[in-house]
Formats: structure tokens, sequence, C-alpha cells
């Protein structure tokens, strides 16, 4: 190792990235625009969600049952006078749900019996669909609770769970997104950074004219490294500033432990595109293999969105390969719940070895050959 | 013409297929990832990782937490002696979720008073806990509905009875794997289609093709066609795998579905083409395909509903055509539309083909240096 050519590498890697602004779009524009467009565009809170409502026969009871609905923030009730009419909205997908309130809704009521309230609900998003039914519990939890409030008459459901919501009380989707969102973004922005250097070093014969230097492979990839790796720590940056004072995620943990686990994640992203575009040495199928293994299994694979807890056990498994999971569970653990020493350690080693893994193999498979 | 174009089609897929890594980058993945993604990508809650603190000694107490026992969607994973055990089972994400029943539960019951059950819950990822939250309550009101019976409580005055339409379990895998199919299509003709004007470009090669006797529409269709193929053949044999391997049920009309599928791969190719013949290096390629590829299956209402996203953001999905073939996709599998229900989606559909194919051709002859 050869500080000087050290230097001499890193500086032609630097007029390089100055020629061609890609790389600096993919550092610093890309980290701004995707967290705008998902900090603003990902939410899973549904809001004003359209329903049909049906009241057969109005009454006094069905009255207050609607005007529950109509309060509520999650719901925009909309009265149509046939069950036929609001089919037909469902179907053409103009409502997600109908409310039906039968004919004979209050006489039931009346006569002590338990009348029955009709909820038909656009199953094809069950996500969507199971958190418009617990809304709607909700709304009939309420409801029950006014009626035996107004009558005097004592409460009829036994046990009520009281929620203890810790770290995000208000259940915002978007405290737990936009962590998630740094981790799907880096993800990208490091394999990007990389993913093409050594493969166009290979196409465009500069290899060659590298390998006839006295560098050695070390420096050649640690040349290639260093500058990388000090762009994506400014994208990163840039990410948790945009994270704190625009869309307003609390930053309960230490920022300085954030930075060290980013800086880590960072070598591991940074290293895993290496690795592709070494093994590659043709930037097209480097470029494709970058498309697939990254942004998907960030996205699907790390639980940002969808829970690992619930994934099938192979699944489960195959998810500890996606250094996008360890760094989602720190980002969410840092921003919302403090410096939870256990979870960051665990995941802080984890990502050290992928990292360790990626740059070792790299190395190892990186000598001064030609073929 | 047709000679002409033929030729520059074999030309490029054996630039495609040539060597192993190019081939197995086009068809090894996205059947992994369909296998991956298909049991990864739910909603569903299982093993829901929960502990209890119980202060009360009496029967009621140990018969609702029997419930939750017998429940396949918890797991009890630990149980509190006292209050300070609880913090560190949130904080290191051992248990997701306790349930703390007071020392007075079942007295309470008993004596006719309602008796709370705390449920204390890591409220990291929001759309989690409120599911897990969905479910607590859907054992908690059986249990009251029980309980209420059992011990004379009285009926409840009216009562939600629930069904759902086209999905009537709620498997959120019904809603994702028809949705794979889009995402899979969409990021294999990008793979195809996205590079593919720009590394000739790199390599000089353009120029040549530029010099033949080859139209730039020619050139356009010789370029475009090996993306659909591939695309429709990947669209296909994915979209049997969600029905013969996923079970997910098929009840639209084929037809309807291949001619959304055609649609959306000429809009794709298109767009594909379009970056493609922007980008001066691949480099530039990659980063155009990675800057339509994210915003289009984020904002495409494959995971989230688009719904839910602030108005703005709401008129910018009218541009992806990802939006429009996930309603096909999911309205054929599931909700059982044929043809004229799907006008509404075929036609902008059709428009993004138009604009960015004739947009992809005049970027041929204009974007020479």
């Amino acid at each position: 190792m050869n500080l000087q050519r050290l230097r001499g590498l890193i500086r032609k890697e630097f007029i390089q990235i100055l020629r061609d602004p890609s790389a600096i779009a993919i550092a610093f524009f890309m980290p701004v625009f995707l967290l705008f467009l998902f900090g603003y565009g990902v939410s899973l809170d549904a809001k004003h969600v359209p329903v049909a409502v049906v009241v057969d026969q109005p009454t006094a009871e069905t009255s207050a049952f609607v005007g529950g609905l109509q309060q509520s923030p999650y719901f925009e009730p909309q009265i149509y006078t046939s069950m036929h009419s609001a089919r037909q909205a469902l179907m053409a997908r103009k409502a997600d749900g109908i409310l039906w309130l039968r004919s004979d809704f209050s006489r039931q009521m009346l006569q002590g019996n338990t009348a029955s309230i009709g909820v038909l609900i656009n199953g094809v998003d069950a996500n969507n669909a199971r958190i418009l039914e617990g809304y709607l519990q909700g709304i009939w939890q309420n409801w029950l609770q006014q009626r035996a409030l107004n009558a005097g008459a004592p409460l009829i459901i036994p046990v009520n769970g009281e929620d203890r919501i810790w770290f995000n009380p208000a259940l915002r989707s978007r405290d737990y997104l936009v962590p998630g969102l740094i981790a799907v973004i880096m993800t990208l922005i490091g394999a990007l950074l990389t993913a093409l250097v050594v493969a166009r070093e290979w196409e465009r014969g500069t290899m060659e004219a590298l390998m006839a230097t006295p560098v050695t492979m070390s420096e050649i990839l640690l040349g290639k490294l260093i500058p990388y790796f000090i762009m994506g720590m400014g994208g990163m940056l840039l990410s948790v500033a945009l994270a704190v004072w625009l869309f307003a995620v609390p930053l309960v943990g230490s920022f300085w432990v954030l930075l060290a686990c980013s800086a880590l994640f960072l070598l591991a992203a940074l290293g895993m595109g290496l690795l592709i575009s070494s093994v590659a040495r043709n930037q097209f199928v480097a470029g494709q293999i970058a498309i697939i293994v990254t942004f998907l299994p960030a996205f699907i694979l790390s639980g940002f969105i969808f829970d690992i807890q619930s994934m099938p056990a192979a699944i489960r498994i195959i998810t500890h390969i996606v250094a996008a999971r360890y760094f989602v569970s720190i980002l969410q653990t840092i921003f919302l719940a403090g410096d939870v020493w256990p979870i960051i350690l665990w995941n802080s080693l984890a990502l050290l070895l992928m990292a360790a893994f990626f740059l070792g193999v790299t190395l190892r498979r990186s000598h001064k050959r030609l073929d | 013409m047709p000679a002409r174009i033929w030729a520059l089609v074999i030309k490029e897929f054996l630039a495609l297929l040539r060597d192993k890594k190019s081939r197995f980058v086009l068809i090894g993945p996205p059947l992994i990832q369909l296998l991956v993604f298909g049991y990864a990508a739910t909603f569903d809650l299982s093993h829901i990782p929960y502990a209890v603190y119980n202060q009360d000694t009496g029967f009621a107490s140990r018969e609702l937490l029997g419930d939750f026992q017998g429940s396949p969607a918890f797991q009890q994973v630990a149980t509190v002696e006292n209050e300070g055990q609880i913090a560190p089972l949130i904080d290191d994400e051992k248990a997701l979720l306790v349930l703390q029943i007071g020392p007075h539960f079942t007295r309470d019951l008993l004596l006719h008073r309602p008796a709370p059950v705390q449920v204390i819950i890591n409220g990291r990822n929001s759309n989690t806990a409120t599911l897990a939250l969905n479910y607590v309550n859907t054992v908690l009101l059986s249990f009251d509905t029980r309980w209420a019976a059992d011990h004379h409580w009285g009926r409840p005055p009216a009562q939600l009875v629930v069904r759902s339409w086209f999905n009537p379990n709620l498997l959120s895998r019904w809603f994702i794997v028809p949705g794979i199919v889009a995402l899979l299509m969409l990021v294999v003709t990008l793979l195809v289609t996205g590079l593919s004007v720009a590394r000739e470009r790199e390599q000089g090669t353009f120029d040549q093709l530029l010099v033949t006797p080859m139209g730039p529409v020619e050139i356009l269709v010789g370029k475009a066609l090996p993306g659909l193929i591939i695309g429709a053949l990947e669209g296909c044999f994915i979209a049997l795998v969600a029905v013969f391997w996923f079970q997910v049920p098929f009840v639209g009309s084929i037809l309807a579905l291949l001619v959304g599928m055609a649609l959306f791969l000429l809009a794709a190719v298109g767009i594909g083409l379009m970056i493609s013949s922007l980008a001066v290096t691949q480099q530039q390629g990659l980063l155009g395909v990675f800057l339509f590829l994210v915003p289009a299956i984020i904002l495409s209402g494959f995971a989230t509903p688009i719904a839910n996203m602030p108005e703005l953001v709401q008129d910018l999905t009218y541009i992806n055509p990802m939006r429009y073939f996930l309603v096909i996709v999911r309205g054929v599998f599931l909700e059982g539309d044929n043809m004229p229900m799907l006008w509404s989606q075929y036609w902008p559909l059709a428009l993004i083909a138009i604009f960015s194919m004739s947009a992809a051709a005049w970027l041929f002859r204009h974007r020479m240096q």
C-alpha cells in the first residue's frame, strides 16, 4: 500500500466523476428526489375512504350510527338510495365498501334483538380492507358506548383493549416509512455508484493500462471505494437532514451512532457494487445485475414495508443476506426508539460481516491478470 | 423492410443472450424473485410475538389468554412477572406487544363491571402495529360476545356483519402476487431495453446502425421487439405461476389480460428506449432506469394505495403505466373483469405507449453528437 499512489488513483476517480456528472446526480440528486417523492407519496394511513351508505328506513337510530361515520376522519360516506346502486359503485371502484342498515334495523333493536349492520368490503386490497374493518369496528364500539351512556344502561362490552403505542403514539406511517426509505435509497445509491466503475475500466481497456503501472489491486479497489464512500456519506447526511427537518421524523437516538452505522452500511452497499462490477466486467451485465439485486430485495425483503416475522421460515432465512434488512432495523430504532444497544450492536455486526465479505471476495477475485 | 428488421432483432437477441452471464440475468433472477417475493410480500401477520403480564389469578383472564394461545396469528414468547420487564421486551423487539391484565380482572367481570386489558405495542412499524391491534381486537371481540352471552350481560343492540367481496378471507397474497406479475414484467423490459441504445452509443456502433439503409422506425421496431417478446414470455409465465403455484384465483377474461399486457409492454419498452437514447453513457442509462423504475413501482399502488397519497402525487400517478396495468391484472384475476370493463385503463396505457414510442423514435434521429 503506497499512500501517494492511492492519492493519485483517488484524484483520477474524482476527475472522472466530475466529467460525467451522473455520479454526482446519483449521490446528491437521487436521495432528495426519492425522499421527496416517497416521503409525500407513500402512506398506509387510509383517510377519507369512500363508503357507500344504504339506509333502508331512516330513523333516529340509523342517523346516530351514520353520524358517527360522518364524523370520523377515516371515512367519506356517500348516501345511496338502494343496494343495487351501491353495488354498482363498489364494482366501479367508486366506493371501497358498503354499509347497509336494513329496514328492520330499528325494529329489531326495539324488540331487544340484535340488529345486524351489513358491511361489504372490496377485499382486493386485503391490507386496506382489514384496516377499514378495524376502523368500522371502532365506530361501532363508540356507537355502543354512546348509546349505553345516553340510556344510562350498563355497557355490554366486558373487555376492552386499551392501547399503549410506544415510539409512535399517533401511528404516523411516515415516521417509520421515511427511515426505511433512507435504507432503500442508500442501497440503490451505494450499488449504483460502484456497480459500473470497475466494469467500465475493463470494458474501455483502461484496466489493462492500470495493470501496467506499479499500483496493486488493493490500491485500485481502495481508489474506487474511498471517493464513492465520501459521496455516499454526503448523500446519507442529506437524507437524514431531510428526514428530520422536512418530514419532522423524531431522531430520538444519537446522531453519531446513526453516522457510524450508516458508514458500515455504506461499506456493505459499495462492496456489493464493486463485487458486481468486478464479476461482470461488462457494464451492460453489471447494470442489469445492479437493477435486480438492489432495489426490489431492499424494498420487499428488508422489513421496510412487509413484516419479516410474518414471512415463511425459508424466506426469513433469505432476508438475512439482504444488507438493507439490518439497516432498516437500525434506522427505525435510532430514529423512533433511541439507542437500543442490543439491536444496534447485533445489526451492526451483521453489516460489518457483510461489508467484510463483499470487499474480501472482491479483492480475492481481482487479480492483476487480463483473463 | 421486414427482412432488415428481422436481422436487427436477431442481432439484438444475440447481444442479449450471447454469454452465460447475460442469459442468466434475464431468466434466473425474475423467477427466483417471483417465488421469494410471492411468499415474502404479505401484509397478513402470523406468529405475532407477544408477552403476557397477568396480575389476575381468576379464571376469566386464563380463559382470555387461552383464546390468544389458540389463535394461529399469535405466538407467546414470554411471561412477564413485573412492570420493569416490559420495556426491554419491547425495546429489543423480542415481543411486538405485551398484554397486561390488571389484578381485579375476574372480579370486575363477575360484578358486571367492564375490565380493561392493556395492550402495550411496539409502534416502530406503524402498519404492523395497526394490523396487530386489529387482530387483538378481533380476539377480544369474540371473547366479549361469548362472555356476554354466558354471563347474562345482555345482547348488544346491533352487530357488524362483515363480508368482503373478491377476496373473502382477505389474503393479501391474492393482492400482491398479481402485482408481482406487473412488477417483474416492468423490470425485465427495462433491463432489456434501458441500456441497449446507450451501449451502442458508448461503443460507437450506433453510428454504424444509423448509416445503414434502415430508417429510424425500423431501428425502433428492431430494438423494441426483443423487449416485447421477452417481456411477454416472462409475463405469461409469471401469470401461470401465480395461478397454478400460488393458487390465486383467475376469474376474468384471459383476452382482457393479454390486451393489457401488450399495451403495458409497449409503454414500458417505449420508456426504456427513451431513457436509453437520452443517455450518452451506460451509467447515465442505468441512472435513468432507476429514476423511472423506483417511482413507477412505489407510486403505482403495488404496496400502498394511491388513494392515501396527497392530491398532487395522485395526479402524478396518471402518467405511470404500472398504475393502469395493476388495475387490469387485479381486475382480471380477482374481480372477473372483461375487456369492456377495462376500457378506462386501456386507453391511457395506449396513449403512454404511443407517446413514449414516438419520443424514442424522434430521439434516435435527433440525439446525435
